[in-house]
């Protein structure tokens, strides 16, 4: 079954940034950030300001989807979490209820104990947060900004 | 049986939505080609990085990604990611995975005979791997983009249209290399997964 469109709302979106914020502290964590399993960029909190997000998006998505192709080839559900060591920094990659991925990047003030016991906590509170957001989207009647877009709104899109 | 949903990611939040294009074809057929074309001639800040994941010989192993901010629609900005995957026949299980969440596709064609069989096979593959994920290829945005059209050996038009386009979506043709068609052909493209958002939203 494929998954159903994405949309992000404001109450949920804070929520999920408020988890995000506090996982950076609680981890003493450089980065953390959320993407799904299509590569979008959910929320991202820490130092984002030198690293490329939605390139690490991408990529986390990929990698993601390699290592759920290689469980399946081995007739195991997912590997839900990955661990990358490198010299300075460090990622821990976590897959949320099989639907989004929770990344923490830190370096040698924090340790790979300290992420994976706060990685559990978040990723439960990420858990009913998303299990919401579904609920809400699958709701009829939630209303697109697209369905009034004129054929000369798409043409002005490419006017240049 | 087939979905049809929308796979667009919209952050209300961020006014924003995002869309996922994937080039697909045979090996060699341009592919990457087509997404160093848009990077070299998008302005600095309507692109991010590229990226690509190839062997050593600058052959596609994974994929490549670039992604692109057209502008707004209705104070939304509409982001594009545009993905390739690898041609190469024995990459299958990695072109599986780039089609996940995908909204619209590009098929590349490359229209020298000899790659007449790659090309059949390669839209068959394209068929079968998204029926896998639960796509429908006749329902999903396509556009075809016969590419190499400046070589000498190339199959006619006609030939290619009736062996790989017979549905008739929209074409162009293209050299890649050079640039001709490459930009028509992704806002053909875009256009369809726009027009397919406002329908879906109906």
């Amino acid at each position: 079954m494929v998954n159903p469109q994405m949309v992000m709302y404001e109450e949920e979106f804070n929520q999920i940034q408020a988890v995000v914020d506090r996982l950076v502290r609680d981890a003493n964590a450089k980065v953390v950030f959320i993407v799904d399993k299509n590569g979008q960029l959910i929320a991202a909190a820490g130092d984002i300001d030198n690293i490329d997000t939605t390139s690490l998006a991408s990529l986390t998505a990929g990698n993601i989807a390699a290592t759920g192709g290689m469980a399946k080839l081995l007739k195991e559900n997912e590997f839900a979490t990955q661990f990358h060591e490198g010299e300075k920094a460090n990622i821990h990659i976590q897959l949320v209820g099989n639907r989004v991925i929770l990344v923490v990047i830190f370096d040698s003030r924090s340790s790979l104990g300290l992420v994976r016991l706060r990685v559990k906590k978040a990723t439960e509170e990420l858990n009913h947060i998303f299990e919401s957001l579904l609920k809400k989207v699958a709701e009829p009647g939630a209303d697109s900004p697209f369905a009034e877009i004129t054929d000369e709104d798409i043409d002005n899109l490419f006017n240049d | 049986m087939a979905c049809t949903f929308p796979m667009s990611f919209i952050n209300y939040m961020a006014r924003e939505i995002n869309c996922k294009l994937v080039y697909y074809g045979p090996g060699l057929c341009g592919k990457t080609t087509n997404l160093q074309y848009i990077y070299e001639r998008t302005s600095p800040d309507a692109k991010g990085k590229m990226i690509s994941l190839a062997t050593e010989t600058e052959r596609t192993l994974f994929f490549d990604f670039l992604p692109l901010a057209l502008g707004e629609i209705r104070g939304f900005k509409t982001r594009f990611h545009l993905y390739t995957v690898p041609g190469q026949v024995f990459y299958d299980a990695s072109r599986k995975l780039i089609l996940k969440g995908v909204d619209g596709v590009i098929f590349v064609a490359d229209s020298q005979i000899e790659r007449t069989e790659a090309n059949i096979e390669s839209v068959e593959n394209l068929r079968t791997n998204l029926a896998e994920q639960g796509y429908d290829l006749d329902k999903l945005p396509y556009v075809m983009q016969y590419n190499k059209r400046d070589l000498p050996n190339v199959a006619s038009l006609d030939e290619l249209r009736q062996l790989l386009n017979p549905t008739s979506q929209p074409e162009f043709e293209a050299v890649a290399r050079t640039g001709v068609g490459v930009f028509d052909t992704l806002k053909a493209t875009a256009k369809l997964v726009l027009t397919e958002l406002r329908k879906g939203s109906t």
